[in-house]
């Protein structure tokens, strides 16, 4: 089947098949190739899906995509063993169109939206593994797949075949990731009744929060754990460097049952029943850690290109934007008749301008920043619980007496003087 | 769930479908380095699936039970494993998530 296509995107995820599907619309002969039986059997996220990005790309799409609930209310637990300290927002306008995000369970979704770039006009073949670039005279010009005579062949190849990045590491775009440079993440499904779901999260009906845990979730190592509800079951994840994982020697799925059975977990699951667990790479090493992303005849987008946001749990859109970007690019050199990286390089440059390029380079030491002093999740975390306990304990002490104590329970001068710094140190890698 | 009950690896990916390929993806390159220069065999430890077991002598890898996650490419601190996507349309099949 040496066949001959305008472009061939290799990976049906949220990059992959929004480009696909821009491209199906513009009317180029599009080929979108999937490793699994079905769009979305490999890939996994919590389950946090924007409205906004998806909409660029399908407007409307929650009057028929599969979503389980649109979130009204995003929560932060900063836990100790035994406590937590919480905020969080709750907002009405979360709850109706055009809505902020919702959750989604991965394998519907994606099938859903693959599906529509074939109503496109998109060409989608399951069950089929690209092994490598096809390159002639410095250019991509095909991919060589598993199947017999799989030599396929197009103007332009757009890698988004996902965190591992295969081809974009054998094409040269970069090397292998070192384990600080990626998180491992595993989840549970667990399922619930839905009435109980709308009862423990004081929600009504087609509304839902997310909770993101900070601090004893990961027993004080850099990552974070996540409580989604969905419509009928919940989303449970917990997720950590590799490197944190290495240095600990911690078991990723001992770590999901330890936050399962934390006591301000516990309840919110208790009567639940697994049904499905899942591990995942996150690509985490932000900006630094981007690959070439353009190149004489091939582009890369979405988690193959490291296009994660992890400190405000963004990626799948991140990973839609650059799908678009990609696609007005080979429209661009389409145009041109040059797909040269000169041409190509337009995706680069319209990727960096726009806020995934921006929010990528404002957050470009913050991985790297708390993995390097772990003093944030493993003191002072704990720090701000004993703080708001002795401060809400009515035992007869003075709140003067308190304030006092928890400034001495802070520690020496020395000590002071470094938590100050490092607050100013982690509003220096956030600003 | 009862309360404070852990679930077991095996519980877990019990509830995991799976399609596995009669040949594995994953390869050992060589044995030699997990018997003599890996004391710690990390990879027994931080992969999500417990496909790595030692067994005495030598690594056994239960690549059937894989979630193609990457990290024992990734974690292997003498770059010791091939690895490579299971052939189209095998290995892990993800229903919900």
């Amino acid at each position: 089947m040496s066949e001959k296509f305008d472009v061939i995107v290799v990976g049906a995820g949220p990059a992959g098949i929004s480009c696909a599907y821009e491209l199906a619309k513009a009317g180029v002969n599009v080929l979108l190739i999937e490793r699994g039986e079905y769009p979305g059997s490999k890939n996994v996220m919590g389950g946090v899906l924007y409205r906004k990005m998806m909409e660029d790309v399908i407007p409307d799409f929650w009057k028929e995509a599969p979503l389980e609930r649109p979130i009204v209310e995003q929560r932060f637990m900063m836990m100790d063993k035994e406590s937590a300290v919480t905020f969080g927002y709750k907002g009405m306008e979360w709850g109706q169109e055009p809505y902020n995000n919702f959750t989604v369970l991965r394998a519907k979704f994606d099938q859903w939206f693959a599906g529509k770039a074939v109503e496109q006009g998109a060409l989608l073949v399951n069950e089929t593994v690209v092994l490598e670039c096809i390159v002639e005279n410095g250019k991509v010009v095909g991919v060589r797949t598993d199947r017999p005579d799989g030599d396929l062949y197009a103007d332009v190849v757009v890698l988004a075949d996902g965190v591992n990045s295969l081809l974009a590491k054998s094409l040269g775009f970069h090397k292998e990731f070192r384990p600080d440079e990626v998180a491992l993440a595993t989840m549970e499904i667990i399922k619930l009744d839905k009435k109980t779901i709308e009862d423990r999260f004081n929600l009504e009906e087609n509304q839902g929060t997310t909770i993101e845990l900070f601090g004893d979730a990961t027993k004080g190592i850099l990552g974070t754990g996540f409580l989604y509800t969905n419509k009928d079951t919940l989303s449970l994840g917990v997720g950590s460097l590799l490197s944190g994982l290495i240095k600990h020697k911690i078991k990723p799925y001992e770590l999901l049952e330890y936050v399962k059975n934390h006591p301000m977990i516990r309840p919110y699951i208790a009567g639940g029943e697994p049904v499905e667990y899942l591990a995942h790479m996150i690509p985490e090493g932000g900006y630094k850690s981007m690959p070439k992303v353009a190149g004489n005849g091939v582009l890369v987008v979405g988690d193959a290109a490291q296009l994660v946001n992890a400190i405000h749990r963004e990626g799948s859109n991140l990973a839609m934007k650059s799908g678009q970007f990609a696609a007005e690019a080979v429209l661009l050199a389409k145009e041109r008749e040059d797909y040269s990286e000169a041409t190509l390089n337009h995706y680069k440059t319209r990727l960096m301008s726009s806020f995934v390029g921006q929010d990528m380079k404002k957050y470009k030491d913050s991985t790297h920043h708390f993995d390097k002093f772990p003093q944030y999740f493993d003191k002072y975390i704990p720090m701000m619980n004993k703080a708001m306990s002795q401060m809400f304990t009515v035992d007869g002490a003075s709140k003067w007496e308190k304030q006092k104590k928890i400034w001495r329970d802070v520690g020496t001068a020395g000590e002071k003087l470094k938590l100050a710094r490092d607050a100013y140190r982690a509003w220096k890698v956030m600003k | 769930m009862s309360e404070k009950k852990c679930q077991t690896i095996e519980e877990k990916q019990y509830l995991v479908r799976f399609n596995a390929d009669t040949k594995s993806h994953l390869t050992v390159m060589d044995a030699d380095i997990c018997l003599t220069k890996c004391p710690d065999k990390i990879c027994t430890i931080f992969c999500p699936a417990e496909v790595y077991k030692w067994e005495e002598i030598r690594m056994h890898v239960g690549y059937e039970g894989c979630h193609e996650c990457g990290s024992c490419r990734i974690g292997c601190p003498h770059q010791n494993i091939k690895w490579e996507y299971p052939k189209g349309g095998h290995g892990i099949v993800f229903r919900l998530g």
